[in-house]
């Protein structure tokens, strides 16, 4: 169980005044323990992460491994998944290509996230001209050619992975710092947001304390969505040469050569089909179970 | 409110002035030029073209003569690539089919979404949660350029209900507007259900309960005006996105819209055609984004126009 948000939250228990006896953090922690949907969710996901690292170590096939007498074939003891139209092993380039997924997945996102929630709430909070400025400069971003951004990218630092990632998470950051923004807009004027400001205390423990905790559920439906959104971006950037270049792969690649395909030699498509798709299952049961989890004011009834 | 949507207008103009700019010297940026791939074209040839697209002035000069026929004559240019045709006549010739399919994709995705949203946050942690979680779930996971290819080996070769490519009568269009539809659906489907889930336990909900409203006043009446808040933020650039065309379903349905024609732009380096279609989808997002900020205010009615 990999609930990463909450480790680093445990790191700051410390910080809660003596008097709780239980932090809010534990007792999410032990509802979703108990949300039996959250724990299969993370168990896959941890599981599928293992096998994408170590997997590739222990195949006897390289991912750029052609075999020309055996392309097409089915699945069989020799290759488990089957093989593609180079006769390339179909397991191993899935695993080899869940690295690169998973990863585009993990990277971008946490750069969307962070950008997004932090923007969001700021404009949200401080409102009028600060709020004005920056949302104009999200209705630029937005309008901006992603496509030739990515080619300018390119040209500028080379082909690079790693930047490809970035490019995307700072390209699904947008949809985020709305959200955030209008549930910020939506809270500032309660009871207890007026009472820490009476408290004296600073804008951003305000924001980062006592705001950002209580539309940690919007913020975390959306990231299930962004998760998807990005690996399939990432296929349509490989799908247009300019993501993952042959002979790598990743999963979107491999769906996509799969849906090509998908008449003749299904498994082409049924394999990768299903790795992406449980790893998002398991990613959303683990969400809802975390946002469920971290709903206080639904833990009270 | 008048004041607000006045002032969120006259900012329009310095907005779109940085886009148009930020673009036209990103693209002229990018290495290549709109002319490499013509077959052998002798130098005087090649300096006849840029003569009569005005590439060889200097680039301050051709800003400044885009900027003056675009502001003043609403003249998007000539397109490079298609040549004797103006930038104009192909959104004109273009936009129609990306619309229509848009429009009906959108009206799937909204009722789909809603009303799947809705239920499954009304019941949640049942069976029928968990089936229209899960069917949402599979909207998300499932890439247009599988979803597609399904519905069409499906509908169209194994049934014969509806026409696997084309864009010319009713049966053409219900394949790829299903298709995108159910992508933006799901994702409806799934902020709908969150955002419903924050509001049912609020005290107001609570308090219409002890008044005696029915379920269903409930729902419609208190809930779905705070539920649908993180939905609306969504709806606002996914509206302009499915407007303006998706490259992936118009390539995969030979559809004759503007999304496959902006990519295609962008790698034959159609400067204009290029900045037309940013400039469209520009406006297309900063009008929808002012939709969504005065809807937002009018579903929750602690916001102020501020």
């Amino acid at each position: 169980m990999s609930a990463s948000p909450l480790t680093t939250s445990a790191a700051q228990t410390p910080e809660a005044p003596p008097e709780t006896g239980r932090s809010p953090w534990r007792d999410a922690w032990h509802r979703l323990r108990r949300n039996h949907l959250a724990v299969f969710g993370g168990t896959v996901l941890l599981t599928l992460s293992v096998l994408c690292v170590i997997g590739p170590w222990f195949s006897p096939y390289g991912y750029e491994q052609t075999d020309l007498y055996n392309t097409f074939s089915p699945p069989s003891l020799k290759h488990w998944l089957g093989t593609d139209q180079l006769g390339r092993d179909l397991l191993t380039r899935l695993l080899f290509g869940g690295r690169i997924s998973l990863m585009v997945g993990l990277v971008a996102t946490l750069v969307a996230l962070t950008i997004g929630v932090v923007y969001g709430a700021i404009s949200g909070y401080l409102g009028g001209k600060t709020d004005r400025v920056l949302m104009r400069i999200v209705d630029i971003l937005y309008a901006l050619p992603f496509t030739i951004f990515v080619i300018l990218l390119m040209v500028f630092f080379g082909r690079n992975l790693l930047l490809l990632f970035v490019a995307i998470g700072a390209v699904e950051w947008l949809t985020m710092a709305r959200i955030v923004r209008g549930q910020i807009m939506s809270i500032k004027r309660m009871d207890y947001i007026e009472a820490a400001r009476s408290l004296g205390l600073g804008t951003p423990r305000i924001i980062f304390r006592h705001m950002i905790p209580n539309i940690l559920g919007p913020i975390i439906v959306y990231t299930t969505l962004t998760i998807p959104g990005v690996m399939l971006l990432e296929a349509f950037l490989s799908f247009l040469g300019l993501g993952v270049q042959p002979p790598m792969s990743s999963w979107g690649v491999l769906i996509k050569d799969g849906a090509e395909r998908m008449e003749e030699y299904p498994w082409m498509l049924i394999f990768p089909g299903t790795i992406f798709s449980l790893t998002l299952f398991s990613l959303n049961f683990l969400g809802d179970g975390l946002r469920d989890a971290l709903d206080v004011r639904a833990a009270k009834d | 409110m008048f004041r607000f949507i006045a002032r969120r207008l006259l900012e329009t103009i310095p907005v779109l002035f940085i886009i148009v700019t930020a673009t036209f010297f990103m693209v002229r940026f990018v290495p290549g030029g709109p002319f490499d791939s013509e077959k052998a074209t002798t130098p005087e040839i090649r300096a006849n073209l840029e003569a009569y697209y005005g590439l060889n002035l200097p680039l301050h000069q051709q800003y400044l003569n885009y900027l003056k026929a675009v502001v003043l004559h609403g003249d998007l240019g000539r397109s490079t690539k298609y040549a004797s045709r103006t930038v104009n006549e192909i959104i004109a010739d273009k936009l129609p089919a990306s619309i229509q399919l848009g429009s009906l994709a959108l009206l799937i995705a909204l009722v789909l979404g809603l009303t799947a949203g809705v239920v499954a946050a009304v019941n949640r942690n049942t069976k029928l949660d968990y089936f229209t979680s899960t069917f949402a779930m599979v909207g998300i996971c499932v890439p247009t350029f599988v979803l597609g290819p399904v519905l069409v080996l499906l509908f169209a070769i194994h049934l014969g209900w509806f026409s696997a490519s084309g864009w010319y009568e009713w049966q053409d269009r219900i394949l790829p507007s299903l298709t995108l539809g159910i992508v933006y659906a799901a994702s409806i489907a799934r902020l709908t259900r969150g955002g419903m889930l924050e509001v049912l336990h609020q005290d107001y909900i609570r308090t219409a309960r002890a008044k005696g409203a029915s379920e269903a006043r409930i729902i419609f009446r208190h809930a779905l005006r705070g539920g649908l808040l993180p939905v609306v933020s969504f709806l606002g650039p996914a509206i302009a996105g499915i407007l303006t065309g998706s490259f992936v379903i118009e390539t995969i349905f030979q559809i004759p819209g503007l999304g496959r024609e902006f990519v295609n732009s962008a790698f034959n380096r159609d400067y204009t055609l290029v900045l037309g279609t940013v400039i469209l989808y520009a406006v297309l997002i900063i009008s929808l984004n002012l939709v969504v900020d005065v809807v937002q205010v009018w579903l929750n009615p602690k916001l102020k126009f501020e």
